[in-house]
């Protein structure tokens, strides 16, 4: 828990600096506000008993909540955050981090502006994110969505078959053109000569040089969607220079994300683990970060059908925590379950008294304190808590101690003692913790 | 299609039934507190029962209906809302949320609690049994498959779970995170259907009353902290409770449910709760009366002290056990510095507003002449059947007896035409001018009595 704290606040932190503000929503929404907006994974929506009322289901992303937040209070233009758990009644693959209920820290920026600007720091945020985590080398995957489009018109994959192909094309990234090549004639009837022409495209990925090289390709140039797609990009890609991020952003062909809402910009970061081999690819470990572009969903919730246009970005920290506790676990990192600073001890019996009025005095003047809830407990039990939880300062009182007006102040790392005059205690702790 | 209108109808009516069925056991439920173990009188659950078959049945037949329908039930127009009971938090909120939560985590990170969460939603076999009446306010998950769930109740039973399942003896731990109650939302007043719950807990065989006291100085740096205004935190312990009912002669099988009248008693007069229990749980008027005595009494460690004397109450084995425990909390409280916020609950057998007091010897005319104007101008007063009283003694009594104000007459105050004016909790004394003295007394007992 701790770890996923200091990941959030991380999270939290940065989509502040970047002038955000904070929003949640409810659990659940009516059933009929998630309807239609998933595609084929509205089977994996929760939902609950009908008990009568209103016929609910627990959200499933964070974004189809925020289009209806923005349509039921008319809001035309917002930057938000939104960090919350998300349900889906997927196979769960523990080991990938993959689980049925899940936090997901949401940045989304809505509203109509000049192309590209908010899109762009989408993307910078990941970045910052990322690279503020040290999960190691990343790489953010672009592509576009009316550019997927331009591309199936132009090898003659029908619309029909527009959401199967896509998901094959997806598992590039797992697995070889082969095998999605076989996948797409065997199982979802695609002529082999398209499959090839399709091959030719979505294998291709680099940085803005391949944007130009799309736009010379002779077919794809003469397709309406693939153009605006490509100008887009193209700006994108200046604008992430001008951030200073562009060597970390790939155009990737074969990026065909899952969901129904995209109408534009797509993009995902995954982790690249440095094989030991030079030469080798690096293998990704899994996506880490996506979003995109999505600028009809809020004219479904509009009683008028007025449209807002939204971007954003998805942080899946889930799999992070699993990236970090591990890296932590390995390096034998010692992970502290409280933040006390003081613990209040006793050599002695019938002292408690002592002890209790002694940390009223420590919690209220703010110190994170505790104490052994026994009356008498021993000297030695207390000192091995404190070397346990981590504790750094320990205040001993005894008898002696207290005929003299002093308290003892010791450092649990270092075992060495002081003693300080009552009054001045608070004092001097405060000193010591703001020093450490 | 025309039948299709006609289903559609009967569905919207039906609905309508079952909400207004609801709405009728709300109001009557209205003063029940929200809280877990109550009973009630026989005939409350038998009137209780009664219209919860038939909520059942309404609400059966409503499904029915629905089926009907089918599952593709046209175009949805649908009403751009979040469900009952529920709220989005806007920025402001959001902001004010914040810092709320600010204040309470640095609480109870400060006292040394680690932090955990739970699913959601937890096994349906979890829950059941755990929360008595108020199961059927849990949001069960739809059957699809797999395994049966209901989004949780509190916070408490998954820690119970979590406690169970990970075999741990020793925990403080705290937990903010929302829960789930399918109640009548009356969100006006703050009471929703999802709605944030801040626990902490310490699990443990500890030595007594340590942890507890420590519970108890996080409630008053909360809030403290959080600078809402002037609050009390009422005590009391579940033994001294049944201890004084089996004094009282109260019958086992009945200790449940006056529990619950006597409960009411934050929010209606002791009339209402004494005709309650006699007139609706059956409860003999001497039983009613002699628990009266008792359980109208609050005040501080005083109030633990006297009740120790009690003749009957201390031949009570749980009582004494309730009282023990409550003296040495209330040691430590007072280690703490937080004593003065926390009374014990204590019920006062007089109605006694003023007492009339002297500062010096020979001064019972005085006193005699100044009760009897106020009990002319209808003010209930008191005075000490003592020639010369000692000022100690007058003001230990009405501590005792749990009388706010005394009015002071002394000899210098006499010459200057005035009376001083004392309030017992705070021990403020203000000179108030003698013809002024009704209407100040008057002023001041239509303030609550507890005032910390």
């Amino acid at each position: 828990m701790v770890v996923r704290e200091k990941i959030l606040d991380m999270v939290v932190s940065c989509f502040k600096r970047h002038g955000a503000k904070g929003l949640d929503t409810p659990a659940f929404e009516l059933k009929e506000m998630l309807t239609e907006k998933y595609g084929e994974d509205s089977m994996l929506i929760y939902d609950l008993k009908d008990q009568g009322g209103e016929l609910l289901s627990l959200r499933y992303d964070l974004t189809v909540p925020f289009a209806r937040y923005l349509a039921m209070n008319k809001v035309k233009k917002m930057k938000r955050y939104h960090v919350g758990k998300v349900w889906r009644r997927e196979s769960p693959t523990i080991v990938q981090g993959r689980y049925r209920e899940f936090c997901q820290c949401d940045f989304d920026i809505a509203g109509q502006f000049d192309p590209m600007i908010p899109d762009a720091e989408c993307l910078k945020i990941m970045c910052e994110i990322l690279s503020g985590l040290q999960l190691g080398d990343f790489l953010i995957k672009v592509n576009d969505r009316r550019i997927l489009d331009g591309i199936f018109a132009v090898c003659g994959i029908p619309e029909s078959k527009f959401h199967a192909i896509c998901s094959s094309i997806d598992k590039l990234d797992k697995m070889s053109w082969k095998d999605v090549r076989h996948e797409m004639v065997a199982k979802k009837g695609l002529a082999p000569e398209v499959a090839d022409r399709i091959g030719d495209y979505v294998q291709c990925h680099g940085g803005v040089s391949l944007v130009e090289q799309m736009f010379q390709d002779s077919e794809l140039s003469q397709n309406q969607h693939a153009l605006e797609g490509l100008r887009d990009l193209k700006l994108l890609f200046e604008y992430l220079t001008l951030f200073g991020v562009a060597e970390k952003i790939s155009f990737d062909l074969s990026l065909a994300r899952g969901l129904d809402y995209y109408t534009g910009v797509i993009y995902e970061a995954v982790l690249l683990q440095t094989s030991a081999r030079a030469g080798e690819e690096p293998l990704n470990v899994g996506s880490v970060a996506a979003g995109g572009r999505y600028d009809g969903l809020v004219g479904m919730f509009d009683p008028k059908g007025h449209k807002v246009p939204c971007v954003g970005l998805s942080i899946g920290v889930e799999r992070i925590f699993s990236i970090v506790e591990q890296r932590m676990k390995n390096v034998g990192e010692k992970i502290r379950t409280t933040e006390t600073e003081v613990f209040v001890a006793t050599p002695q019996k019938n002292f408690l008294q002592e002890r209790l009025k002694l940390i009223a005095e420590l919690w209220d003047a703010g110190i994170k304190a505790e104490l052994m809830y026994k009356n008498n407990p021993k000297l030695l039990t207390q000192l091995r808590y404190c070397e346990n939880m981590g504790i750094p300062l320990m205040v001993i009182i005894g008898e002696q101690e207290l005929k003299e007006g002093v308290i003892k102040l010791r450092s649990v790392a270092s075992r060495e003692e002081v003693a300080i005059k009552r009054e001045n205690l608070v004092a001097e702790i405060q000193k010591r913790l703001s020093e450490s | 299609m025309a039948e299709r209108a006609a289903l559609e109808e009967l569905v919207r009516l039906q609905g309508e039934r079952v909400r207004g069925l609801k709405q009728q056991k709300a109001s009557a439920e209205q003063v029940r507190p929200r809280r877990q173990g109550r009973g009630q009188s026989k005939a409350e659950e038998d009137r209780a029962g009664v219209v919860c078959t038939e909520i059942e049945e309404e609400v059966a037949k409503l499904l029915k209906l629905k089926a009907q329908l089918g599952p593709d039930e046209g175009k949805q127009k649908f009403v751009l809302k979040t469900p009952k009971g529920t709220r989005d938090y806007s920025p402001r909120q959001m902001a004010v949320r914040e810092k709320v939560f600010e204040v309470i985590i640095s609480c109870f990170k400060r006292h040394g609690a680690e932090v955990i969460d739970t699913p959601v939603f937890e096994l349906k076999e979890t829950l059941t049994g755990k929360y008595g009446e108020d199961s059927k306010l849990i949001y069960d998950l739809k059957d699809q498959g797999g395994e049966l769930l209901s989004l949780r109740y509190d916070l408490t039973v998954p820690f119970a779970r979590y406690l169970a399942m990970n075999k741990l003896t020793n925990i403080k731990r705290y937990h903010i995170a929302k829960v789930y109650r399918r109640d009548n939302p009356a969100m006006t007043r703050g009471r929703y259907r999802e709605f944030y719950q801040c626990d902490f807990d310490i699990a443990g065989q500890f030595d007594p009353m340590i942890p507890d006291a420590e519970c108890l100085k996080i409630m008053c740096e909360i809030l403290s902290s959080l600078q809402i205004g002037d609050f009390l935190v009422k005590v009391n312990d579940r033994r001294i409770l049944d201890g004084m009912f089996a004094i009282c002669g109260v019958p086992d099988s009945k200790f449940r449910t006056i529990c619950s009248s006597v409960d009411k008693l934050d929010k209606v007069s002791w009339e209402e709760v004494k005709n309650e229990m006699v007139g609706e749980k059956g409860l003999a008027p001497e039983v009613a009366d002699h628990i009266g005595d008792y359980v109208q009494q609050h005040g501080g460690v005083s109030l633990v002290k006297q009740l120790l004397q009690d003749p009957k109450l201390s031949q009570n084995k749980q009582a004494l056990e309730g009282l023990g425990d409550l003296k040495l909390l209330f040691e430590y409280l007072t280690l703490f510095g937080i004593a003065d916020k926390a009374l014990e609950e204590k019920v006062r057998t007089t109605e006694t507003q003023v007492l009339v007091a002297s500062a010096q010897k020979k001064l019972l005319e005085e006193r005699l002449k100044l009760v009897s104007e106020l009990w002319d101008a209808g003010i209930k007063a008191e005075l000490l059947y003592k020639k010369n009283p000692k000022l100690l003694n007058q003001l230990q009594y009405c501590e005792e007896t749990g009388i706010p104000l005394v009015a002071i007459i002394g000899e210098q105050e006499l010459k200057d035409g005035v009376i001083k004016l004392r309030s017992v909790a705070s021990r403020e004394e203000v000179d108030i001018r003698r013809e002024d003295l009704v209407e100040e007394i008057k002023r001041r007992t239509n303030q609550p009595i507890c005032i910390c």
